[in-house]
């Protein structure tokens, strides 16, 4: 194969790579991926070492090992859908390179699948929803919506101010607490406790819960624990900002 | 029970629109949310373990998302990410950490470590179902080959 080739495959793979890892993917499927793609492409050999803040990869022993490094980690699975089907049609051979590379670089333009404010209206409609499946009063269903709703709009504002996730959730949580309880005093709702558990729950890392286990599962002991750490945060930072609230 | 259907139906639904997956796949995502949800209360309601009905509900979960997976040619995560939610035991997590608020530190450990093995039982059941579809797997491609 030729050298100007092996650039080109490079390129696409740790494209495919990154917009993967960037949106919430598993390590092991990031690494699949990339591999899947060089194969595809001719490559025989080829190693990618995949963690969630960067990507290793490197192409026989013609081409030099390029890192790239991954700052930031959003959760848009649209995206990991794209890249994976992408992939899934350059394994079948119906992509050629400059085809895939365009469409990778599509993708990477996109924007979300829903506009915010579809999504502060799913996460408070499911506040509401946890509320009832939780054993709460319908009387504080619409509280539940407001408080959820107000503190994921929190967490998306003072994220895009402040790059630092772990504050945001903080002060997410701590709007939460802080519109339940106030909600609860002008006698707009009752269980003050109910209210709170739902609300909080969009603020929930289920996709960190999720991809750490399968990551660890398929041996990527790194990406596993960090995203595990990750998680941990989080429910640190949530929890903080109820006790924050609970302590006044 | 149909009150509760619906219910997580639809916050596991909300919950896929929170993580962008692309709107073809809601549906099945709130449907394996549903499900799992329901096996829960089942469970509960007779009288097993929440332990061991978070492990199974979480179990449930993930065989529903490997089939959708498989049939929708999608990655598993996008659908078993939100039906997975309503497990997580925020409910003990939120007593556990007024618990701590209030000082009473014995009481706030005990609800932690409820909390923390109901986490693990989530864990383990996504572990079970993916070992569960990694030997499937391997079985149907030798059976392909042979």
């Amino acid at each position: 194969m030729q050298k100007t080739n092996l650039k080109e495959v490079m390129e696409i793979s740790l494209l495919a790579g990154k917009i993967m890892l960037e949106n919430g993917a598993e390590t092991y499927r990031v690494e699949d991926t990339m591999n899947r793609i060089a194969r595809a492409f001719g490559v025989e050999q080829c190693e990618s070492f995949v963690t969630p803040t960067g990507i290793i990869f490197s192409i026989d022993d013609v081409e030099q090992t390029k890192l790239v490094r991954v700052f930031e980690r959003t959760t848009d699975l649209h995206k990991v859908d794209l890249v994976n089907s992408i992939s899934r049609r350059i394994s079948s051979g119906e992509l050629s390179m400059e085809e895939a590379l365009l469409a990778l670089k599509q993708v990477n333009q996109s924007k979300e699948e829903y506009p915010i404010w579809i999504q502060v209206f799913a996460a408070s409609i499911a506040s509401g929803c946890f509320l009832i499946m939780f054993q709460g009063l319908w009387a504080d269903f619409v509280p539940a919506m407001v408080a959820g709703g107000l503190g994921f709009i929190t967490l998306i504002y003072i994220h895009q101010l402040v790059k630092i996730k772990f504050f945001a959730e903080f002060l997410a949580s701590f709007v939460i607490g802080v519109t339940a309880y106030g909600l609860v005093i002008w006698d707009f709702g009752v269980q003050l406790d109910k209210i709170i558990i739902g609300s909080v729950m969009p603020l929930v890392p289920g996709l960190l819960i999720t991809s750490a286990v399968r990551d660890l599962m398929a041996g990527h002991l790194v990406a596993g624990l960090s995203k595990g750490a990750e998680a941990f945060l989080t429910a640190f930072a949530i929890g903080a900002g109820i006790a924050a609230v609970l302590s006044l | 029970m149909l009150v509760q259907f619906l219910m997580s139906f639809i916050a596991a639904a909300g919950f896929g629109i929170i993580f962008n997956v692309p709107k073809k796949t809601l549906i099945q995502g709130g449907l394996a949310g549903a499900i799992g949800w329901l096996a829960y209360l089942f469970l509960v309601e007779f009288q097993f373990d929440q332990v061991f009905a978070t492990f199974v509900a979480s179990f449930i979960v993930a065989v529903f998302s490997h089939i959708f997976s498989k049939v929708y040619k999608t990655p598993m995560i996008i659908f078993s990410v939100a039906g997975i939610i309503p497990l997580v035991p925020g409910g003990l997590a939120y007593d556990a950490m007024r618990h701590v608020v209030q000082q009473e530190y014995t009481a706030a450990i005990e609800l932690a470590a409820k909390a923390f093995m109901i986490s693990g039982a989530i864990a383990m059941g996504l572990i079970f179902s993916e070992v569960m579809n990694q030997v499937l797997v391997k079985r149907i491609r030798a059976a392909n080959r042979g």
